[in-house]
Order: C-alpha cells, then structure tokens, then sequence
C-alpha cells in the first residue's frame, strides 16, 4: 500500500506546477488550464487526507470542488470570449484596465 | 516494490508529465489535450485510492465536459499568434520559477513538520455510490443545494454575457 504521504507530495508537485503555468504563461485559456491542474491537486490531497482518516469527508468536499470548477470554467471561458470580441487579441498583459 | 506502488510511480510520471506538458507547450491545443491526459491520470489515482464515484465523475465532468468546453473555446478564438513575439515581461516571467521553487519548498517544509506523525491509516473507506450519497444527503445537504443554486447562477451569467449585443 502507498503511503499518504507520497499522495499529498505527488500533489505538492502538480499544485506548484500549476501555479508555475499561471505565472508565466500569456495565453488566458492557458491560464485556466493551469487552474484546473492546481484544482486537481487539491482534490487529489483531499481524497488522500479522507482515506488516511477513513472517512468520506474528503470525497464529498472533491464532489463540491468539481461543481464549483466545472462554473468557473463556463463562466471563466465566456468572458475571454467576450473580451476577444471586443479586443480582437488574447494577452492578459494588454488586460490593465478595470474598464474597457 | 508491490503492484499497487510501481502504478502509483507510473502514473506520478504520467501526471507530472502532462501537467509539464500543459505549461510548457506553446500551441494551447497541444496544453488541451494534455489536460485532458492529467485529468484521466488523476481519475486512475481515485481509482486507486477507492474512490470509484469520483473517477467517474472525474471523466464524465473533467476529461468529458471540461476539455470538450476548452477545445471549443480554442477553435472558436484561433488564437495561436499571441504567444510567438517578444516578451515585453520576461524578466518578471523568469522571476516565476524561484518563487514556484520557493513555494515548492514551503509546502514540503509544511507537510514533513508533524502531518504524517499520527496513528496509522484506518481502514479504506468505501468511496461508492452508496457511501457518498448518504454523505450528501445528510451530513452535506445544504450544500448540496446551494451547488445547484450555484450551477444555475453560472448557467444563466454566461448566457448573459455570450450574448451578441445588439447597437
């Protein structure tokens, strides 16, 4: 059997490495795809942490984080849309301003 | 080395791999369809753990609804060209990998201080249907609602905003 531990480092691992895809990536839908992985990291920590203290907690709350990650998602994609109907380019660097 | 541990290395390599590749490659369809093979790897992993309800949740919404919602968003913005000129931010951009090292640094900090220094692990808990129903319905059943408050709200704010405004 593999130890807790290993899962929740493996999960250290993908969470760092989406915030690494935030950080440096231009692409907004890029950007999301990073959120998504760090959004896994995080669920994959919760199964674990609910099967080390054998109870199903954990499992209940990932059922939540994927409700609220499938909205975001929709929403999060309908407003790079609308902003490239409006902009016509795709960069969150050129996104500075509160108003269009 | 046991079954269950080499799987738990093959598919560590498999997940690390593809998050890499979702980071790393510069056409965002390629970044797509290596979500898509994250997210079958992190359900492998719920499998793994007991946990069948949310691999296939995890497919059915993740890899299926998700990915599907991505590929359309690329196709329908033919991006492509807005990552290939300079980078007015690179040096800011380089900035990242410390900070992402320093974070990586922390957490591990975090988790080897006493987290893993309790009793062993219980029994595996069943992670069916049964199990995972009767904890929604009861112990999380306001929740439970407010998530399909909360699914409405999205449904209805990106039929507001896709919606072509008529001048």
């Amino acid at each position: 059997m593999v130890p807790t531990s290993y899962y929740v480092g493996l999960s250290a691992v993908l969470f760092v490495i989406g915030a690494l895809g935030v950080l440096v990536r231009r692409n907004p839908l890029v950007i999301f795809m990073s959120i998504e992985i760090m959004l896994n990291a995080a669920n994959l920590a919760f199964v674990a942490f609910g099967q080390r203290h054998g109870s199903i907690d954990g499992q209940a709350l990932v059922f939540f984080v994927l409700c609220v990650a499938a909205a975001e998602v929709a929403v999060g994609l309908a407003i790079i849309v609308a902003i490239f109907r409006l902009r016509r380019r795709l960069s969150v660097d050129e996104l500075s301003l509160m108003r269009g | 080395m046991t079954a269950g541990q080499l799987a738990f290395w093959i598919l560590a390599v498999m997940a690390v791999a593809s998050a890499a590749g979702v980071v790393l490659r510069r056409n965002p369809i390629h970044s797509a369809l290596f979500l898509v093979v994250h997210l079958v790897t992190l359900a492998a992993f719920f499998l793994k753990m007991r946990a069948e309800f949310l691999a296939a949740a995890q497919v059915i919404v993740y890899a299926g609804a998700i990915a599907v919602l991505f590929v359309f968003a690329i196709m329908v913005l033919i991006p492509g060209k807005e990552e290939t000129g300079p980078d007015p931010l690179r040096a800011l951009r380089l900035l990242a990998v410390p900070v992402a090292g320093l974070l990586l640094v922390l957490l591990a900090m975090m988790l080897r201080s006493a987290l893993f220094a309790g009793p062993a692990p219980a029994a595996a808990v069943p992670g069916g249907v049964a199990a995972i129903g009767r904890a929604l319905f009861t112990d999380y059943l306001f929740p439970f609602e407010v998530t399909s408050v909360l699914l409405l709200v999205a449904l209805v704010g990106v039929m507001a905003l896709a919606k072509r405004r008529v001048a």
